[in-house]
């Protein structure tokens, strides 16, 4: 079980970011502070606009930020070069996206391979990790299926499986559930919780779903480009 | 990463199609009219290349084959007293009317040889014995001159017909490129044209030459020019001024250059848009790719990958199709179609810019792709 005890995978102090410029400029992150720690599964929740999906770009580096640092696995992001913080992403981070984001000319073992292969590991070798990962969530009859021929939930799985292939130790989620009935947006959250009780994985969830709130560890409210509440989530079967 | 990039390209299969069809199209456009526009520089060349003579001594302002300039007959003895010169031959070349015994009236273009050596005869013979030109009113017509005078019942082996009031006797049909002109040729021998054409003052059309062996040609060329004040020309010299005279003075390489100028950017416009468009619907592929750390480099070599698979394979197809146009139309020479190497080569270097231009505009829009759109 995780507690602030442990090291932080993320450490993010004094962030801003903004868009636009002059009169029509918007800041949509102003000074946000934020650790995540390694073996938990951290919630981000607040309204639409609030700058959720901003902040999960910035800890994710595909967005440049104005101000402050980004310490991801002791890597100071913000001051990779643009060539290093992609290669580094590859190597340590994994993504889920509401709208899957396969690529549908690809079956589900060669989509799950693409990781892989971007890192430049042969194709028979990362097809075969491919067809192991989609067997451990719970798709090993599905791995020659185009994502036209899957369910929402099992192109869900196919993604979640994609994130997951070269371990990465950082787990970014936006909106996994979304696109999902309730009896698979639980499923789905399984999996994901049972990544983030790793010791050294931790996953970041964007979400709205409240149905999913009791599968996190913590849950960071973000209300106009600030952190307005962080708190510990009662577990079932814990005091 | 390339297997990824061709998997993307070929499944989507309606833009494959297309983007596939207009680099077809262009190429079969770009290799048919260029395949013609150089058949028929050929053709313009025919009186010339028929010949098959080292050096052509004409009239200094020649300005190409088929207009002849009258010399004096001394040039031949002035070109064969020449060093490094090996032989030097009258040839008569003039535009004449023919009367069949039907009554008809063909122009013709009539040859003369020299008829001791018979230099610049043809080298096939269709039928009959071209040798039998040495004989009394004797000529040798071109299969074209058949075919332009009423064909094989018309005229044959055996046919008699008048040139300028003279009997003109039909001993053999030699074989030879057509000419840009397509007026029948009709051989005979020097002293056998003399006796057809008006008499003129000047009769002598060309004076054909041979340099010695291990005389550069250039070099005999050059000295028949300062010695006798004539002008003289190399065979590809001659021929390319020729085709020159022919580009300047007929629409023809306008002609065929905008075409071939249509098919480039037409080609270039179907598939830059469907490249484009390919590229824009996979936006957020792209992204996620992005994200998963694939640098903006892997995805400019997928996108040049896929333009240049695309291409390549348009440009077989494309290939394909204009050759067997050439094969069923140009039979028998009827239509001026030469498929060159240089041809095929240029269309290449033409086809990869295409291609180029395509996935640069592509590959722009990835580098300026920012992985976050995967989350919006």
């Amino acid at each position: 079980m995780n507690d602030d005890s442990q090291p932080a995978a993320v450490r993010a102090r004094g962030i801003v970011k903004s868009f636009g410029t002059g009169d029509t400029q918007i800041t949509v992150l102003k000074g946000i502070d934020l650790d995540i720690y390694l073996g938990e599964l951290l919630l981000l929740v607040g309204e639409s606009g609030g700058g959720k999906t901003t902040l999960l770009s910035a800890i994710a580096g595909i967005l440049d930020i104005n101000e402050g640092n980004i310490d991801v696995l002791g890597v100071p992001l913000s001051a990779l070069p643009a060539n290093k913080r992609t290669r580094f992403r590859g190597q340590t981070m994994g993504f889920i996206y509401q709208q899957f984001n396969l690529l549908p000319a690809l079956t589900a073992a060669e989509n799950v391979a693409v990781p892989l292969l971007i890192q430049n590991i042969g194709r028979s070798e990362a097809l075969r990790r491919a067809r192991g990962m989609l067997n451990r969530v719970g798709l090993p009859d599905r791995t020659e299926f185009l994502p036209k021929n899957l369910s929402g939930g099992q192109q869900q799985r196919v993604a979640i499986a994609r994130a997951l292939v070269n371990e990465p130790r950082l787990l970014i989620c936006d909106e996994p559930t979304a696109a999902l009935d309730g009896p698979n947006g639980q499923k789905i959250m399984e999996l994901l919780r049972e990544v983030g009780r790793s010791p050294d994985r931790c996953v970041i969830v964007v979400t709205h779903d409240s149905r999913i709130f009791h599968f996190g560890d913590r849950m960071a409210s973000l209300t106009d480009g600030r952190i307005t509440n962080i708190e510990r989530i009662q577990q079932e079967g814990t005091a | 990463m390339n297997y990824v990039a061709l998997k993307m390209l070929f499944g989507d299969r309606a833009k494959y199609l297309m983007l596939l069809c207009g680099l077809t199209f262009a190429v079969m456009l770009i290799v048919q009219q260029g395949s013609i526009f150089w058949g028929l520089m050929m053709w313009s060349q025919a009186s010339i290349t028929n010949l098959n003579v080292p050096i052509w001594v004409t009239d200094p302002g020649i300005a190409q084959v088929d207009e002849v300039k009258p010399l004096a007959d001394t040039a031949v003895d002035r070109v064969r007293s020449l060093d490094g010169v090996e032989w030097a031959v009258p040839l008569y070349k003039g535009l004449l009317r023919a009367r069949l015994a039907t009554g008809e009236y063909h122009q013709i273009t009539l040859t003369g040889l020299e008829s001791a050596t018979l230099i610049g005869r043809p080298a096939e013979v269709q039928e009959g014995r071209f040798e039998d030109i040495l004989q009394p009113d004797a000529v040798v017509l071109d299969q074209w001159a058949v075919e332009r005078m009423g064909g094989p019942t018309v005229v044959r082996v055996g046919t008699i017909f008048e040139l300028n009031d003279k009997l003109a006797r039909v001993v053999a049909i030699a074989k030879t490129q057509k000419s840009f002109t397509n007026i029948p040729v009709v051989y005979t021998t020097y002293e056998g044209a003399m006796r057809y054409v008006p008499r003129e003052r000047r009769i002598l059309s060309y004076v054909l030459a041979k340099h010695k062996d291990g005389v550069p040609v250039e070099d005999v060329v050059q000295r028949i020019r300062t010695q006798t004040g004539l002008g003289a020309f190399t065979q590809e010299d001659f021929g390319f001024k020729t085709y020159m005279w022919v580009l300047v003075n007929t629409g023809i390489g306008i002609n065929f250059g905008t075409t071939i100028l249509l098919g480039f950017i037409v080609g270039m416009a179907i598939a830059g848009q469907t490249f484009y468009l390919f590229t824009i619907e996979n936006l957020r592929q792209f992204g996620a790719l992005k994200a998963m750390g694939a640098s903006s480099f892997t995805l400019a070599r997928m996108i040049l990958l896929q333009a240049f698979t695309v291409g390549l394979t348009g440009y077989g197809v494309g290939i394909g199709l204009a050759t067997v146009f050439g094969f069923l139309t140009a039979q028998g020479g009827n239509l001026p179609f030469a498929e060159t190497w240089q041809l095929l080569l240029l269309v290449l270097v033409a086809l990869l810019a295409i291609c180029l231009v395509s996935a640069s505009v592509s590959i722009i829009k990835l580098a300026r792709l920012e992985p976050a759109i995967v989350f919006r």
